[in-house]
């Protein structure tokens, strides 16, 4: 018989026809994506990468919201120009902790992964604003609502217990401190400070809005976009030690 | 043929239904009441109206209908053909509002004051909704049309289930509703082409789980010993794109009364499984259902039989199984490891012969029939899309090779490369097919006007070719501005001037996007009038041939 003749076996068995899409679709999957959960090379060893403080937390999912990975990456490939533009290439271990990852398809507008500490905090306020006032060529949309908006942050204790849920190292206390931990990194010279950088070390902690008021969406996502790629210190990662 | 003096009584699944949705608007009303956010109440609202409607019209259908239904009438199969009217309609509705949607998106990137400082609209909600419109309500609706007539008729057999093929047509629907305002409203998990959050996600589960047995049953009733190939591709795309669908929104709500879930996955494993999604939502979705489409209705049209039927075997096969590969060529020089991003590469090269073959498989089908594109717009219509297949499927592979990657990734080049795959090849095989589904569904002898498919061919062939260039020009400009050198070692341009030089590449590309718009409209004009003209009239403005 014939491999043809043979194949008639699956234009008359309906059954036997899914089961064999099944078995072939999945082997290119199986391959691909088992492995990156058990290769150890898969993510870097580094020093530094934590994971998000409750108000950085809240302002990417505002990232998120707003669907700013649709024109910025945040994944600097290791090419010369992308180094010397943007900074150190990623690595896999600083998004360890993102759900979902965010390293974008389009540059419309820059990459994002370094971007903390590149710009003040008064620059990201205008820039959210009115993004012409400071960038005068840009095609970014304007974000004013986000100073404008109270932060809804009530419940993101509820946030943290999912990511631990899934194996990220938020430890009770921090679960139990989230609400008050947005308060303590969203004001200048809070005396709880100390106990907001104890737990997540290197949190920076001002009023990122300009608004001591109240806390918005603008003093999450500035939270947030200040943090990005400050994490692993450049100075001491060595390359060598990590070659997958 | 004795049923009718049968008493009527409700079936098993009417009532079952009924109750189940009638337990749905009770838990949608709660959700509704204690709901976190305004936004996600407004979608419980939704569920709790849909649910309520759900109810009246299974218990009005009851009232209406004939006790059985008979599988055959004198011999011949009872088709049933309401919801692949509904799907069509609609999918015309859903594409020319996502093409105009992708028109404004466009004229946004060229002049950003068009985003008003709104919310709902700035181009970071308005792109996915985008997307998703012309991807799953346009597309969406077009596979749901066609495959349910496709399998009618090549299984000569009536659809399987009774209310199921109206839930599938309609519940899909329901999920794009859904699925477009969360993105207005900014709900999203972000994940592109996966974004709608977890309940419109379990949703669609259970929707593409009834679409799958009813696309099954209809096949295991045929009368037909074999199952035609158009019938292997719609089932491959059904099967697969529930398994990625599963795979990549594994995902666990932070409340049953928030709308926001996180990923189960997270950094670079979340990376792969969502382009192992993506690439293949490409694959199976916009490949292989479409390419049921190709083995149907060119044959049909052109009234040919298929070019080979043992081509059609290796295309299907080889194409299945080297596709699920390619996902990772959307993530070359990342943080990926070098491994997966090589597998990726290979295996987006070998898709070339597939992709291929059935490009040949399908426009050799017109062998000894190439006088009908002359003559037969329509044929010319699903030809050329087949044509357009052709030439994405080539620039593809080409783009996953890491060195062109490089240049390309990131860039308008990717959107360019898209478009011509995506206005060319989809929707030129969707046009095609709904221009024959019309006539033959309403039992009209022929379109309103060929003339006009005339026209709205050539309108947005042009539209097609503008996008497609502009975008080829400003991504490679781009690509090549970013990694340029002074003499003194210097890169050359800063950022904002590469984005500068893109605005009127911006401003052609929405001349394009608009031709496109232009032309559906005239679709939609002559579908309608194809539809409601009486048939003395249409006679009558027919060429004399």
């Amino acid at each position: 018989m014939s491999v043809w003749a043979r194949h008639a076996v699956l234009e008359k068995n309906s059954i036997f026809l899914v089961i064999g899409i099944l078995i072939v679709i999945a082997i290119g999957g199986l391959v691909e994506i088992v492995p990156l959960f058990y290769l150890k090379s898969t993510i870097e060893k580094v020093d530094g990468v934590r994971p998000y403080t409750p108000l950085e937390l809240a302002g990417r999912n505002i990232y998120v919201r707003e669907g700013c990975y649709n024109c910025h990456s945040q994944m600097i490939r290791p090419l010369r120009d992308e180094v010397e533009r943007y900074g150190h290439y990623s690595l896999a271990a600083e998004s360890m902790y993102d759900r979902p990852f965010q390293w974008g398809s389009k540059r419309t507008g820059p990459d994002l992964a370094r971007v903390g500490g590149k710009y003040s905090d008064e620059w990201h306020r205008d820039h959210l604003r009115a993004p012409k006032s400071v960038v005068p060529g840009t095609v970014m949309p304007a974000y004013p609502w986000l100073e404008q908006t109270e932060l809804a942050y009530a419940r993101i204790a509820d946030d943290l217990k999912v990511h631990a849920a899934l194996g990220v190292p938020y430890t009770g206390e921090m679960i139990e401190n989230a609400a008050a931990d947005v308060r303590v990194q969203a004001t200048t010279d809070h005396p709880d400070a100390e106990s907001l950088a104890k737990r997540y070390s290197k949190a920076q902690a001002r009023d990122f809005d300009g608004d001591p008021r109240r806390i918005t969406e603008a003093d999450a996502l500035i939270a947030y976009l200040q943090l990005l790629g400050t994490q692993v210190n450049f100075k001491l990662y060595d390359d060598k030690a990590n070659i997958r | 043929m004795n049923q009718a003096a049968r008493s009527k009584s409700m079936t098993i699944g009417e009532g079952g239904t009924a109750a189940a949705f009638a337990i749905l608007a009770f838990l949608s009303l709660i959700i509704a009441a204690k709901a976190y956010t305004a936004e996600y109440a407004f979608h419980a609202y939704l569920f709790a109206a849909g649910s309520i409607a759900a109810v009246f019209a299974i218990i009005d259908r009851y009232y209406s209908r004939p006790a059985q239904t008979p599988l055959t009438i004198d011999g011949k199969p009872n088709y049933n053909m309401g919801p692949v009217k509904f799907a069509t309609a609609i999918a015309m509705f859903w594409g020319i509002a996502g093409f105009t949607i992708g028109l404004w998106a466009a004229l946004e990137l060229a002049f950003p004051v068009l985003n008003f400082d709104l919310p709902w609209i700035s181009f970071g909600r308005l792109r996915p909704l985008h997307t998703s419109a012309v991807i799953f309500a346009f597309g969406g609706n077009v596979l749901l049309a066609t495959s349910f007539y496709v399998v009618q008729r090549t299984s000569r057999a009536r659809l399987a289930g009774d209310i199921a093929p109206w839930f599938v047509v309609l519940g899909y629907n329901f999920f794009i509703v859904i699925a477009g305002t969360g993105y207005l409203l900014g709900i999203t998990q972000s994940k592109e082409y996966a974004e709608p959050e977890w309940y419109a996600d379990l949703w669609l589960t259970v929707v593409w789980v009834v679409y799958f047995l009813v696309y099954l049953g209809t096949i295991m009733r045929r009368t037909e010993p074999h199952i035609y190939v158009a019938n292997w591709f719609y089932l491959a795309f059904i099967v697969t794109i529930a398994v990625l669908h599963l795979g990549n929104n594994a995902a666990i709500p932070v409340s049953l009364f928030s709308p926001k879930s996180y990923i189960v996955w997270s950094g670079v494993q979340d990376a792969m499984v969502q382009w192992w999604y993506g690439h293949n939502a490409v694959g199976f979705f916009l490949t292989a259902g479409f390419l049921g489409i190709m083995y149907y209705f060119i044959p049909k049209r052109a009234n040919r039989p298929v070019y080979s039927y043992r081509l059609s075997i290796i295309h299907f096969w080889a194409l299945v199984f080297l596709y699920i590969w390619a996902g990772p060529h959307h993530l070359h020089y990342t943080a990926l490891p070098d491994w997966a991003q090589t597998l990726g590469m290979t295996f987006s090269i070998m898709l070339w012969m597939p992709s291929w073959g059935g490009m040949i498989n399908g426009i050799m089908t017109l062998s000894g029939a190439w006088d009908k594109l002359r003559t037969d717009p329509v044929l010319r219509m699903l030809v050329v899309s087949v044509a357009f297949y052709g030439m994405s499927t080539f620039e593809g592979p080409m783009m996953s090779v890491k060195v062109v990657n490089s240049l390309s990734h990131y860039t308008d080049w990717t959107i360019g490369h898209v478009h011509s795959g995506a206005l060319g090849w989809v929707g030129y095989v969707s046009f095609g097919a709904m221009y024959c589904l019309v006539p033959w569904l309403w039992n009209r002898e022929r379109l309103y006007s060929d003339k006009l498919v005339n026209w709205h061919f050539w309108i947005s062939t042009i539209g097609i070719v503008l996008y497609i260039t502009a975008m080829w020009v400003s991504g490679i400009l781009q690509g090549l501005m970013w990694r340029a050198y002074t003499s003194l070692g210097f890169l050359e341009y800063s950022f904002i001037e590469t984005v500068e030089a893109m605005h009127p590449f911006y401003v052609i590309r929405a001349m394009g996007g608009a031709l496109f718009v232009i032309g559906a409209l005239l679709m939609a004009y002559n579908l309608w009038k194809t539809v409601n003209e009486p048939a003395a009239v249409r006679v009558a403005l027919a060429p004399a041939e």
